[in-house]
């Protein structure tokens, strides 16, 4: 399973995003550069970028992201080069862990960062991945760039 | 049968033989999309449901506009038509709400009281040969819990010496991530800290360098809910603060508990250190009844600090802290120690408890912790004050940006901020000149406002509102908070 980097203070970034967003889920876009055909190696995020989160109700544990925003951040990504290569969003007072929901409703290929969020300010980031048969939505090393090889994720908050 | 393109989303290439597109076809927008699927069978699961139908967040648009504005599956196809999958994106935590955790106490595991070990003799050889500490001091120290509110400047310090003195319970209450900006005196983090918790950074490492000292992390705000609770468990307080609120906040909190707090502050070049025990002397409230104006004291943020200050004051506070407990030396009580960096001068002032001080004296009225943003007048630390006029989020404005329909995006800072940073497409309308361009904005649908954290065009905003304008918002956080969450490459100043 291939692994996700990120550059040193993106987790502190979307733990600020989670924070700031509590008691209600947060959710952005994790951009990349385009990925080369076939590549095998890990996935280098270079930056996060919010969305408004659309759910129309119950935002303290559901986040919508409308197609049309992904269009819109994928067209401001395209301005610098990159790609969206995932998703972030929170998960307030509950595990770094996705819920059946995200499970239903997560894609293949993309990474997925959820990040605890409490009352008492932010908590640990997970990566997860959707397998090619939507079976199993799997949790993936997550490692900052300036850390060691390789720490267990949660040594990477 | 029209020919047409089906364009495919990059999560599901890898599943369409790495293709982004399919020329074929169809009638209809449904017709189109199964005969995709016919072509590349390993999209079908993320496509269709169970029930044969389009999964509800797949989301089909043809020629840019989203088909449930048409007739859904059954919207008709032209030749030359593309017809575009897009992912909506959605998920969520489950809805069961958890409570929440109760609260780490300090007294929850308290250390056995045992005879020092071989280990610990080597360890604190140095302060056993003082006959002021030997090994009842030491024991002392082991038992000890001391707290400190605020990790940063002046909490580093003391924090790594109270650690390495064998002080046995080190309380740590704050709530940040380690920035950069920290690292010019904040000891207690490395470089690759930067991004991490404070406090997970810093529990690992003081128990790094003393894995004797236990390290009870309060990752949250101190605030008059819970400061009681937590102060009441500790022996000594040590102020480390860097705002009003919370510094009044810690003043009552350790008055109420009789418990000493070991006081110190800096600005710029100068510093100063007292130990508030109101069992015996003067407290905070004593020394300064009424906060200052907000604005009037610039914080180290705004104001700026020499990076060795904080070390200085916060060693000092934590020597106090160790007389304190060991009951040792001539505490700073009644005396406030100033000290000036720039002259290397330390002067003392004598402090007298105030007979009216409405927390500590005899006619105290004060008998529970109050609201202290209201009380120093400023937003509560990390909140934003309440806005008059309509505001806008960042990422709301990055949207609306990106629009058919794009509002008129202001720019109401001075031209020398904007050489630092600067949102593409805005106008440049200086604060103090909206008004005498008031034409130029009353062909626009939409007017955003913004400066640098949202003051100055809340001002603006005020205005055109007064001159009629309805459609005006001004940009929350201003143009700091769009670097921090939509563009970074930019500087926030």
């Amino acid at each position: 399973m291939k692994g996700v980097v990120v550059p040193p203070d993106l987790l502190g970034t979307v733990r600020r995003f989670a924070a700031e967003a509590y008691p209600e889920e947060c959710c952005g876009f994790l951009l990349a550069a385009p990925p080369t055909v076939g590549s095998e190696s890990e996935r280098r995020i270079v930056d996060a970028l919010p969305s408004p989160n659309r759910a129309r109700q119950n935002r303290a544990h559901r986040f919508v992201i409308p197609p049309e925003e992904l269009r819109s951040a994928e067209r401001w990504a395209s301005t610098r080069d990159l790609v969206v290569a995932g998703f972030y969003h929170s998960h307030p007072d509950h595990p770094a862990r996705p819920s059946a929901f995200d499970q239903e409703h997560a894609w293949p290929w993309y990474v997925y960062l959820i990040a605890a969020s409490r009352a008492a300010g932010p908590g640990p980031v997970g990566a997860f991945e959707l397998d090619a048969d939507r079976r199993e939505f799997r949790e993936i090393e997550l490692r900052s760039e300036a850390t060691g090889p390789s720490p267990p994720p949660s040594g990477a908050r | 049968m029209p020919k047409v393109t089906v364009r495919i989303p990059t999560p599901l290439r890898s599943f369409a033989a790495g293709e982004k597109e399919l020329a074929l076809e169809a009638t209809t927008v449904g017709e189109a999309v199964r005969s995709l699927c016919d072509t590349h069978p390993g999209l079908r699961r993320h496509l269709y449901g169970a029930d044969g139908r389009l999964r509800n967040f797949v989301s089909v648009f043809l020629n840019d506009d989203d088909i449930r504005n048409h007739e859904r599956e059954a919207t008709p196809l032209a030749d030359g038509d593309v017809v575009a999958i897009v992912p909506a994106i959605a998920g969520g935590a489950p809805a069961a709400r958890r409570g929440r955790a109760p609260p780490r106490s300090p007294s929850a595991a308290r250390p056995v009281e045992r005879s020092m070990d071989a280990d610990e003799l080597r360890r604190y050889s140095r302060h056993l040969l003082l006959p002021e500490v030997g090994l009842a001091g030491q024991r002392k120290l082991r038992a000890a819990k001391v707290l400190i509110v605020g990790a940063g400047g002046l909490g580093s310090p003391a924090a790594l010496y109270l650690a390495a003195a064998g002080v046995g319970t080190i309380g740590l209450v704050d709530f940040d991530d380690v920035d950069a900006s920290n690292l010019q005196r904040q000891i207690l983090y490395a470089t690759s800290d930067v991004g991490r918790p404070k406090l997970a950074a810093a529990a690992e490492r003081l128990t790094g360098l003393n894995p004797g000292v236990r390290v009870v992390r309060h990752e949250h705000r101190l605030d008059s809910a819970n400061a009681l609770e937590i102060v009441k468990a500790y022996d000594v307080v040590m102020d480390g603060t860097d705002n009003f609120p919370t510094r009044y906040l810690v003043n009552d909190a350790s008055v109420l508990s009789g418990i000493p707090n070991v006081y110190g502050s800096i600005y710029r070049f100068e510093g100063q250190v007292s130990v508030f025990d109101a069992r015996r002397g003067p407290c905070y409230r004593c020394l300064y009844p009424e906060p200052p104006p907000p604005d009037l004291v610039p914080s180290c943020a705004e104001a700026g600090v020499l990076g060795v200050l904080p070390g200085v004051v916060g060693v000092l506070q934590a020597t106090e802290a160790l007389k304190l407990v060991l009951g040792v030396g001539e505490p700073l009580v009644g005396r406030l120690l100033l000290y000036d960096a720039l002259a290397m001068r330390f002067r003392e002032l004598t402090l007298r408890k105030d007979p009216r001080c409405v927390l500590c004296s005899a006619h105290a009225t004060q008998k529970g912790l109050i609201d202290y943003p209201a009380f120093c007048g400023v937003p509560a630390p990390g909140e934003a004050v309440e806005s008059d006029v309509p505001e806008i989020l960042p990422e709301e404005l990055r949207t609306a940006l990106a629009s058919d329909e794009p509002p008129l995006l202001v720019d109401v800072r001075e031209p020398e901020e904007r050489a630092i940073s600067r949102i593409a497409g805005s106008v440049d309308i200086p604060k103090d000149a909206i008004a005498e361009h008031v034409d130029e904005l009353t062909r626009a649908r939409s007017i955003v406002l913004f400066c640098r954290s949202g003051g100055r065009s809340a001002d603006a905003a005020r205005t055109l509102i007064e001159l009629g304008f309805s459609n005006v918002r001004s940009l929350k956080g201003g143009i700091n908070a769009w670097v921090t969450t939509v563009d970074r490459s930019m500087p926030v100043y």
